[in-house]
């Protein structure tokens, strides 16, 4: 029986996590997904969100945004287009990037890629969000 | 005779050129190693991804997607992208020159067929422009730093994909032409297709032991959502190879390109030593007979 999980989150470009831990949350899809050892194989569609992961009575959250999980007993492979620790966030560039997606989103009609100004918002508040976290 | 004063500004400039291309030479390496290094550290996400993506596969055998199989047309022209993977820079040997020869080359034997072309890459750009080729587009500057941002592959990959999936005008199918990287010393262009995926075959057939998950989402929805990614990863994967190419290619051309600037060094020496010394024995010549004459 395993009684830690082997957390892995890997990028394209690197491998950004592995880590022995307690528990996982991630941002699943369909809604945050808590994880303890055992659980059942399981994969699942990422949003942009904030990962939690506990080791002993320590919690650490990292931002990630896009992909998927796969969960099992023993394990959980995260793989996300971006993920940093919170630690490694850059405040500053993470404000500046929600005022400039904020600007284009209000400013643009139709024929500008919406998704992605939206897609940049929502990471640049996750990142806000997170950075405050780890702060404060 | 060339004169000493000329002589000597020329070894001194030449010393000056094997210092730049030494310099080149070293940071080549010290880049290279790094870039090998990404290229390792992409690892484990392009094997998470095809045991993930084999895994849904299996689940959902019934699943089409025109990314997979392509459009089925009746057409007797088809409709070919190219992307071709150059370098930003140049000094670096052979390494764009053959890939601007291969990426002409299947023009060539295309040339029954609509090809158009997405250059990455200013040098390979460059060419094809003045050659007045069918460019659709050209991402400039995306390797010019060594690093590969994830940030531009999407970005390139989703206009790929649209071009692929447009209604009134879509393309039949996408290939990729790129420097593998060998080793430091050769590299290889080859072509790859990029669209449509055709079968997915991670290799292990049976399924997994864990075969047996548990999804949040529809198998069906998990592929979808994979095979961009799938092609995502196959370009990264490309640039990644490409950039190690290049500066593998480099180092080797500013190797030699110091060596031969020792020679010429050497030569030139030489040279200049026998035009000092031959002044020498005139002088010495001028003086005697003019000791003899009194």
């Amino acid at each position: 029986m395993a009684e830690k999980i082997k957390l892995e989150v890997v990028t394209p470009e690197r491998l950004v996590l592995s880590e022995l831990v307690d528990e996982v949350v991630v941002p699943g899809l369909g809604g945050e997904l808590g994880i303890l050892p055992n659980h059942t194989a399981l994969i699942s569609q990422l949003k942009t969100g904030i990962l939690t992961y506990r080791t002993g009575t320590e919690k650490r959250l990292m931002h990630v945004s896009g992909g998927f999980a796969e969960v099992l007993p023993d394990q959980v492979s995260v793989m996300s287009d971006v993920a940093e620790r919170s630690e490694e966030i850059d405040l500053d560039r993470a404000q500046r990037a929600l005022e400039r997606a904020e600007k284009r989103i209000a400013q643009n009609g139709g024929d500008f890629d919406f998704d992605r100004a939206e897609l940049k918002l929502q990471r640049a508040m996750i990142r806000i969000q997170l950075a405050a976290k780890g702060q404060g | 005779m060339p004169n000493l004063q000329d002589l000597r500004r020329r070894v001194r400039a030449v010393k000056n050129m094997r210092q730049i291309t030494k310099a080149m030479k070293m940071v080549s390496a010290a880049r290279l190693r790094r870039a090998q290094e990404r290229v390792t550290a992409a690892r484990p996400y392009t094997n998470k991804m095809m045991q993930i993506l084999g895994n849904a596969a299996r689940r959902a055998p019934e699943y089409t997607d025109p990314l997979l199989s392509g459009h089925h047309r009746e057409t007797e022209t088809e409709s070919i992208l190219l992307v071709v993977v150059t370098a930003d820079k140049g000094l670096c040997g052979g390494f764009n020159t053959n890939l601007t020869k291969a990426a002409q080359d299947f023009l060539r034997k295309n040339d029954h067929n609509r090809v158009e072309l997405v250059m990455i890459g200013r040098k390979g750009f460059d060419f094809f422009r003045r050659r007045a080729a069918a460019i659709r587009r050209e991402h400039l500057n995306i390797t010019g730093s060594g690093k590969v941002k994830n940030e531009d592959v999407i970005k390139i990959t989703g206009q790929l994909i649209a071009d692929f999936m447009s209604e009134d005008k879509p393309v039949d199918t996408i290939y990729l032409l790129y420097n593998e990287f060998k080793s430091a010393l050769s590299q290889r262009p080859v072509v790859e297709r990029l669209l449509p995926i055709g079968r997915i075959d991670d290799g292990a057939t049976e399924p997994a032991e864990s075969g047996d998950y548990l999804y949040e989402q529809p198998p069906s929805e998990i592929y979808g959502q994979l095979l961009p990614k799938l092609v995502e990863n196959q370009i990264y994967h490309a640039l990644l190879e490409s950039v190690a190419s290049e500066l593998g290619a480099r180092m080797t051309a500013m190797e030699s390109a110091s060596k031969n600037a020792t020679e010429v060094i050497d030569r030139l020496t030489l040279n200049m030593n026998r035009v000092r010394q031959a002044a020498i024995t005139r002088e010495i010549i001028e003086v005697v007979s003019g000791a003899e004459a009194q």
